[in-house]
């Protein structure tokens, strides 16, 4: 069992050379959405393993060593619940991502690119793995270059103006991210003789206990965490995700938004706790510098949105406000702020990319454009498509019985722990979620609206009705049956 | 005058670090302010071979060779050798930075065959025009 998460990456990687000679996108799609589902299927089962645990019956984390060498030589997997969760949760998401818009796949990917896209799709979901389960800062940065490239390629697979610009400002924004992890690292390494987090972890507790080393380790967290932030859309580096998740083909904007910009932030979580501990991200006041990064991306986002004509652009700019949300959960720096961001995480994952399907294919049934008041009445001409836009943008929202409520209600309880906080996280959740309902509402009545315009009927789509179907019960089931995510969740902190 | 000093004795111990900051800073302006997206590519290459000067200073101790031990000769002492893993992190780093730079000026020579400019700010410009 605990060679699972090797076994998928390596099918990834695999399936990504196989896929690429492939000219017929059909078996190049279908192939790669098999391996994605039997990856989230292996995750899935390795989280069953690490929950039913020690003969004792206690949830355990595995440390992988991979090439048989023991620390601090070698390079390390670590294994744990909420790794094993979050991995099943990304593959499924690529998975429903794809077949939501498969048709938009065929319309915007030429014939012969459509094997190397589904070779970048399994790249970045391989790069994704490897993010959530290494135990090596150095083996993080390569990989996080790699879903950059990946990133940046899903982004220009429609090609046009507009992605040639937003590529561009994505590829120089992360290069720049990139660099400032890189100096951390070298940071780190010079202070603390070791790459593998566990032994670094040590050093850092060791020097922080004794009050030395203290600027070189704030200015190396620092830079790991702004380097981190630029490719996660933290405010205020967030400017690029608009046009890169905003004007792309669905399926890359469903994937970028769902699942990779969360690769780094679950980086970002696994450094805190593991390398600095959140006692030492206290001391080093880094939490407080996230927290208020957080509630600034979290208003800025939904201003930026309130902007926003354009469906898929708005998508993106709500984006940017749900992770201010995670960033304000991990400067909580508390075991109930991370368990919070961690569940949103999922939810917004499941979410977003439901929402960005949905408007894939209200558009393609009104001759694909992509505004708004060019898209009303598109709700009455695909009913399943408008349910799933709206289901959503409610659990965006934060309505009740919706997951996206319960993530609110997780934050809110996380930072009543908090009390010099407490009156800046409550306004600043309150003020990000009346400010969603301010644009998501208006676009769901508008898709709900009757139009005069006529419009060519257009074949139903199966692979997009079953992503919808699936995706609108997993948001209702997080809504209303949450606690057993939750107790996994927290369970995988403490592993962590 | 005795801070001078002690200032400009911390410079020439810690040269290394001091060029590697002063060679990130560059690449930095370059990748930030440059029009030119080929001149951005440099910037970032030069930003990139300043945290690899950076790493292999710390690997770097004076006095010592480099860790290659003859076939036949004794297993030496770690004593004798740089530390090799910083090295062993540029070659790495070095072969990332090597794709990220291709795929990059890809992406520059695909936008040149499309636009006939490398200028971002013309870039812009004839996008906009476009849309």
């Amino acid at each position: 069992m605990r060679y699972i998460p090797m076994l998928c990456i390596f099918a990834l990687l695999g399936s990504a050379i196989l896929t690429a000679p492939i000219r017929s996108g059909r078996r190049a799609f279908g192939a790669t959405l098999t391996v994605v589902l039997c990856t989230a299927a292996a995750s899935a089962l390795l989280l069953g393993w690490l929950l039913a645990g020690n003969p004792a019956g206690e949830p355990v984390a595995v440390t992988f060593a991979m090439g048989k060498f023991a620390a601090p030589f070698g390079n390390e997997l670590k294994l744990g619940p909420l790794q094993a969760l979050l991995t099943t949760v990304f593959s499924f998401v690529v998975g429903l991502a794809m077949l939501g818009g498969y048709d938009d796949f065929l319309f915007d990917v030429e014939r012969e690119k459509r094997g190397l896209y589904c070779t970048l799709l399994s790249l970045t979901l391989a790069a994704l793995y490897v993010l959530t389960y290494t135990n090596d800062l150095f083996t993080g940065y390569v990989f996080i270059e790699i879903s950059t490239m990946t990133a940046c390629a899903l982004v220009m697979v429609r090609e046009r103006g507009e992605t040639i610009v937003a590529t561009l400002r994505y590829l120089f924004l992360s290069l720049l991210g990139s660099g400032l992890f890189l100096i951390g690292i070298a940071m780190l390494y010079s202070t603390t003789g070791h790459l593998l987090m566990e032994p670094m972890a040590a050093r850092i507790a060791a020097l922080l206990s004794l009050g030395e080393y203290r600027l070189p380790l704030t200015v190396a967290a620092g830079v790991m965490m702004t380097g981190l932030g630029v490719k996660s859309a933290l405010f205020p580096f967030h400017r690029w995700l608009k046009e890169a998740h905003g004007t792309t083909t669905t399926t890359s904007s469903a994937v970028l938004s769902g699942v990779v910009i969360k690769g780094t932030i679950v980086l970002q979580i696994t450094v805190f706790c593991r390398v600095f501990t959140l006692e030492g991200v206290h001391l080093l006041h880094l939490d407080m510098v996230m927290l208020i990064l957080g509630l600034c991306g979290m208003v800025a986002g939904s201003v930026e949105a309130l902007h926003q004509h354009h469906a898929k652009r708005m998508l993106a700019c709500s984006s940017v406000a749900q992770m201010g949300y995670v960033f304000m959960g991990i400067g909580l720096a508390s075991r109930a702020g991370l368990a919070a961001a961690c569940f949103h995480i999922i939810v917004h994952a499941l979410s977003k990319s439901l929402l960005f399907c949905s408007v894939g294919r209200l558009s393609a049934v009104s001759r694909h454009k992509k505004d708004f008041t060019l898209l009303r009445g598109s709700a009455l001409r695909d009913p399943l498509a408008g349910i799933a836009f709206t289901v959503g943008a409610m659990s965006v929202i934060g309505i009740p019985l919706f997951a996206g409520f319960t993530s609110k209600l997780n934050f809110a309880t996380a930072s009543v722990a908090s009390p010099k906080t407490l009156a800046f996280t409550l306004v600043g959740i309150m003020l990000s979620t009346v400010l969603s309902a301010m644009y998501y509402l208006p676009a769901v009545t508008a898709v709900w609206s009757h139009s005069d315009e006529e419009f060519p009927p257009v074949a139903s789509d199966p692979y997009f009705n079953f992503c919808a179907a699936i995706s609108v019960a997993l948001i209702l089931l997080l809504g209303m049956a949450y606690t057993p995510v939750m107790e996994i969740i927290e369970l995988g902190i403490d592993l962590l | 005058m005795e801070n001078l000093i002690a200032v400009l004795d911390t410079l020439v111990a810690e040269r290394y670090t001091v060029a590697s900051v002063m060679l990130f800073v560059v690449g930095l302006m370059n990748l930030l302010h440059r029009r030119d997206l080929v001149r951005k590519v440099i910037g970032f290459n030069i930003m990139d071979a300043a945290i690899f000067l950076l790493l292999t200073a710390q690997g770097y101790v004076d006095g010592r060779s480099a860790p290659m031990i003859a076939e036949g000769s004794e297993a030496a002492a770690a004593t004798l050798y740089i530390n090799p893993i910083p090295t062993g992190l540029v070659l790495t780093g070095i072969v990332v930075s090597v794709s990220v730079s291709a795929f990059s000026l890809a992406l520059i020579q695909r936008i040149y065959r499309r636009y006939g400019t490398t200028d971002i700010q013309e870039l812009l410009f004839l996008v906009k025009g476009e849309d």
